[in-house]
């Protein structure tokens, strides 16, 4: 590990650094989940666990799909895929802000130099039905990261709050690192002996999903996997809390919610296409919000989300 | 930044306080405030704290607020140091009252009956008194009450809860500074709230000073702050950031362009502000001033600097919260970059927009248009394409009205909102009609058609130009044509405070539209053409129409049995117009009854014809000739209306002259031939000012009348002949208003 007075080198040294600082910061390191999102956010390591009464407290990178944002691989920050790093911590401790001031300066942001500013933006997810209070963190007058206070989540108030980051990886490194265009922004160290650049890596998929997304996916079948994956949603939820097979209680919140995720994706994907006409979109919009909050609404009912035996049991 | 020796808005008599009135000072320190909620917030602390004290018996000699991004700050000075003792007596039942009398009275004093006392009032017999005395508290445990409360119940706009607590602030709240200080020193004055107690100690800057320090008075307070890289107070900080932004761009012979709201706001965002001047890349000055100045406004609330000889915005001015070793360098370079990120953006979207503006294609701009097709204007009124053919079809109708070529007028109306599908709009919506400004000379179109593309959405409030180039009036008075008759007859009428589709602002416009360019237009028929364009072009109008039909009274229906739905809506929304104008005129210092005199003149619904009584009547009634005629007018209006109705028949014939008895009637004849001779060719040139002062000067001859001579004369044709005579004074001076309806 590189000592944080230092510049890192490259983009996934940024990311090692996060980890390792999180990690230090008594963090879960979690892996990616391994779906199609269009953020971090939507990890069920945030959605579902910032509800509930259960401490919790992970840092990840996700991977996000934003299909209408692809540009062939062509404009200096713009991507259709891209990576967030996730931190979220319940119940937000009274230090968050010194605590994610201090993950800056392990990658390399220096207070004395730079100008850092908490910039009102309280954030909202429609299809999540989420909404918290905080801010945009500026570096240079560059917004660096999402940071949130939880207050509702699927509908439901969280209790407590969970504290959550959000670093855009991309843009932050660019800053860091100096670079101009991101696919030319050293993906591994230079020095390495088979150096990398961030488009080496990315450039080819950006061209072919940005044609996919744009020009090609086939919208009926879109259309067909968003009302499967609804459905499939829905059914679901709608089996008896208790499995007839095990005789055990199992609530299956999280085989929803992901159907809840594929539906969320696939209207990304349609918007792209542009045939979801403004009015539709609300829609649209509603039709995810409404699988969320019944996820939520399930998962609240699992011993992860909170609910004991002890507490249901009849008196 | 320069220090800054002298202390913060602190009066020197508090310097001169007595030792038994102390100062309180109280700084609620929390994570960042939004920066348009701080000096509400200022405000409110201030407000709530101090009513709170006064309600609770103490007094003080003066208070002052501040607030930065991380605190909220109140000093109270000279305030008493407890509440002065109170005693109050309270009359209960008679001693020989029922039981229940005396408990219901001990209830409600909190007394037991030994505590009461028995005074005897003669006749009234033996009554049960209360004494119930408070005495004086500390100040420091009202305070702490007070504090508390303010915090619990603080009316931020939004708040939220943080970590496992349960308490509301606009941020997580971390300290509570809460001190009452006097010669002989400061003390914390006690509280906990849902765990955060109050100390003396607060904190500097978040990164210059970030070590707590105590404090022992407001001064000492404001002194350390500074010392600490904290400017406590907003409009200091502002001044500060002004000073320094005006003096950078003088220095190079460029000026700051104005902002006061962009200013409020960076003044919310730093403790310790520092300016910074950068360079915009030269790449971008070829773009519209207002996309630059919008851009770096919106996304990095930079002010811009223009220079004052070719008015190009060429530089900006960035506020910094921090002194660094490098003078602000690598701060100014990351937010060059940032910017010119941001304007590489837009001169993208204006380079894609300039493509489409400047094709060859038949209609210009068509592809904005084609697009607006598919965007829904509302689901009861159709697309904005369909709104823009209703508004083309009314422009063409008003062309004549505003004496323009009515195929320009067309013209302009069709590619007026083709701004909306640009990508520029898309990401500046603020820019929509400037954009479509440039875009349509871009596209090679007449200069009015261009303006009309910015000007027809004017004026957007009653402090708003008002358009003055014929077509711009069209288009503007179309597009507003639209939207009222739209929503009226889908029955999406403004309600009490709810005006989603801002209706009022829309028939404001109309009406200053027409007013003020002197433009003539029968509103009822117009209204009703509107109305009847909206139902032959869609089904959802027409079925509320249909709808409508049922409901017109059977008195309305006309000769050909047609239940005018139309008209009928035309008239209501005609009388929501009257309503607009009223407020109109009255801020116009038009008093309500000269309105209403003038409504009730045939023609009302023509705007400008109705506020030119208005303005001759009004300006009649501040003469004291005028006034008085008035007067005169409504007597002989009452003798006259009296006797008609006694008689049951109209005194309209001409009076004659050889049965007038006396010199005043005489003079009177006279009088009124003279102002005849003058009014009838002002009313025809609707010259209402010169006709009511021809009025005017019938005062004397009135008034001369009515004092000397007896209108019910014995002999009955000369009665006749002076009701005759009144008559025409009512014909006269009818003209302008219905004088009856004027007030006193």
């Amino acid at each position: 590990m590189a000592d944080a007075t230092t510049k890192p080198a490259s983009f996934q040294e940024i990311i090692l650094r996060l980890q390792a600082y999180w990690a230090a910061q008594g963090c879960a390191v979690m892996q990616p989940y391994d779906m199609e999102v269009g953020a971090g956010t939507f990890h069920p390591a945030t959605t579902l666990r910032s509800l509930g009464s259960n401490p919790w407290a992970a840092a990840y990178v996700q991977p996000s799909r934003r299909p209408t944002d692809g540009r062939y691989g062509e404009n200096p920050n713009r991507l259709q895929h891209y990576y967030q790093y996730q931190v979220l911590i319940k119940p937000s401790p009274p230090q968050m802000q010194e605590l994610y001031l201090g993950s800056l300066k392990a990658i390399g942001i220096d207070f004395s130099v730079h100008d850092i500013r908490f910039v009102e933006d309280d954030w909202e997810s429609p299809t999540l039905g989420a909404w918290g209070l905080g801010w945009e963190v500026w570096c240079d007058g560059m917004e660096v990261s999402q940071f949130t206070y939880f207050q509702q989540v699927g509908g439901h108030d969280c209790k407590p709050v969970s504290g959550e980051l959000t670093y855009g990886l991309e843009r932050l490194a660019m800053y860091i690192l100096g670079a101009d265009h991101v696919m030319e922004m050293p993906y591994n160290d230079p020095q390495s002996p088979i150096p990398l650049t961030y488009g080496d890596v990315f450039r080819q998929t950006e061209q072919e999903y940005s044609r996919w997304n744009f020009d090609v996916a086939d919208t009926d079948t879109l259309l067909q996997h968003f009302k499967d994956a609804e459905a499939e949603c829905t059914r679901i939820l709608e089996q008896p809390y208790d499995d007839p097979k095990t005789g055990k209680r199992i609530v299956m919140a999280h085989p929803a919610y992901d159907q809840a995720i594929k539906a969320s994706h696939l209207f990304n994907l349609l918007d792209a296409r542009g045939v979801i006409s403004v009015t539709e979109r609300q829609a649209y919009i509603g039709r995810v919000r409404a699988l969320s909050k019944a996820c939520a609404d399930a998962f609240v009912q699992t011993e992860a989300g909170g609910w004991t035996q002890a507490e249901n049991s009849p008196a | 930044m320069t220090a800054r020796p002298q202390a913060l808005n602190v009066p020197p008599s508090r310097r001169k306080k007595a030792t038994d009135m102390p100062d309180l000072l109280i700084e609620l320190f929390s994570e960042e405030i939004p920066a348009r909620m701080q000096s509400r917030a200022a405000a409110d602390l201030k407000k709530l704290v101090t009513d709170g004290l006064v309600e609770a018996g103490l007094t003080y000699a003066s208070a002052g607020s501040f607030s930065t991004p991380r605190r909220l700050a109140l000093t109270v000075e000279g305030l008493t140091s407890e509440s002065a003792a109170t005693r109050e007596e309270r009359k209960g039942p008679r001693t020989d009252a029922p039981a229940q009398a005396l408990e219901g009275f001990l209830r409600s004093t909190g007394l037991t009956r030994d505590q009461l006392e028995a005074r005897d009032l003669g006749k009234k017999g033996e009554v049960f008194f209360a004494v119930i005395e408070k005495p004086g508290r500390p100040a420091a445990e009202i305070i702490a009450e007070v504090l508390e409360d303010t915090i619990r119940n603080f009316p931020w706009p939004k708040s939220m809860k943080w970590g496992a607590g349960n308490l509301k602030w606009v941020r997580p709240l971390h300290r509570i500074l809460c001190i009452l200080s006097d010669e002989a020193g400061a003390e914390v004055v006690p509280l906990d709230v849902d765990g955060i107690a109050s100390a003396d100690m607060t904190e500097g800057h978040r990164f210059m000073a970030p070590a707590p320090f105590s404090v022992t008075s407001f001064e000492d307070y404001s002194t350390k702050l500074k010392r600490a890289h904290v400017v406590l107070d907003a409009s200091e900080r502002a001044d500060h950031i002004w000073a320094d932004a005006t003096s950078a761009a003088f220095a190079q012979g460029l000026e700051v362009v104005e902002d006061k709201g962009l200013l409020a706001e960076v003044a919310g965002l730093v403790e310790w502000p520092v300016v910074l001047m950068g360079d915009i890349d030269e790449t971008f000055l070829g773009l519209p001033p207002e996309v630059l100045q919008t851009s770096m406004k919106e996304h990095q609330k930079f002010f811009s600097v223009r220079n004052p000889k070719t008015g190009r915005i060429e530089k900006f001015v960035t506020v910094a919260n921090v002194e660094t070793p490098d003078n602000g360098a690598t701060i100014l370079a990351g937010n060059q970059k940032v910017l010119f990120a941001r304007l590489s953006d837009a001169k993208f979207f204006w380079e894609n927009d300039l493509r489409v503006a400047q094709a060859d294609t038949e209609p210009r701009m068509k592809p904005w248009l084609y697009a607006l097709e598919t965007v829904t204007f509302h689901n009861k009124l159709g697309s904005q394409k369909d709104r823009i053919d209703r508004i083309a079809l009314l422009a063409r109708r008003f062309a004549n009205v505003v004496e323009a070529n009515q195929d320009q007028v067309e013209e302009a109306a069709k590619v007026a909102k083709a701004d909306l599908s640009s990508e520029m709009v898309y990401e500046f919506p603020e820019l929509q009609g400037l954009m479509g400004r440039y875009y349509a000379a871009e596209a090679g179109l007449d200069v009015s058609v261009a303006f009309a593309c910015e000007e027809h959405y004017s004026p957007l409030g009653p402090a708003d130009d008002v358009p003055t180039s014929p077509v711009s009036v069209a288009v503007a008075l179309a597009d507003k044509f639209d939207m009222l008759t739209g929503f009226w007859a889908i029955d999406e009428k403004p309600t009490g405070s709810k005006d989603p589709f801002a209706l009022r602002r829309s028939a404001l416009g109309i009406t200053r539209l027409l007013v003020e360019n002197g433009l003539r237009m029968p509103l009822q028929a117009e209204l009703r053409q509107a109305i009847a364009t909206h139902s032959a072009t869609n089904n959802s109008v027409e079925a509320e129409l249909e709808m409508a039909r049922i409901d017109v009274p059977d008195a309305d229906v006309d000769k050909h049995g047609l239940r005018d739905a139309e008209g009928e809506i035309a008239a209501d929304l005609l009388s929501f117009f009257h309503d607009r104008l009223k407020v109109f005129l009255k801020d116009k210092g038009v008093p309500h009854d000269v309105i209403d005199a003038c409504l009730a003149m045939p023609n009302s619904d023509d705007l400008t014809l109705l506020v030119k009584r208005a303005d001759a009547l009004s300006e009649t009634l501040k003469t004291e000739d005028g006034a008085n005629l008035i007067q005169g007018y409504k007597r002989a209006n009452n003798i006259l209306s009296k006797e008609e109705e006694k008689d049951g028949v109209f005194y309209e014939l001409d009076p004659k002259v050889k049965l007038a008895e006396t010199d005043e009637e005489l003079a009177l004849f006279d009088a009124l031939d003279a102002a005849e001779a003058k009014i009838t060719p002002a009313m025809e040139a609707e010259d209402f000012t010169s006709a009511m002062t021809a009025m005017a000067a019938l005062r004397g001859p009135i008034d001369a009348f009515f004092e000397a001579v007896k209108i019910n004369s014995e002999v009955e044709i000369v009665r006749r002949n002076r009701l005759c005579l009144l008559n025409r004074i009512r014909v006269i001076c009818g003209g302008v208003a219905d004088l009856t309806k004027l007030d006193g």
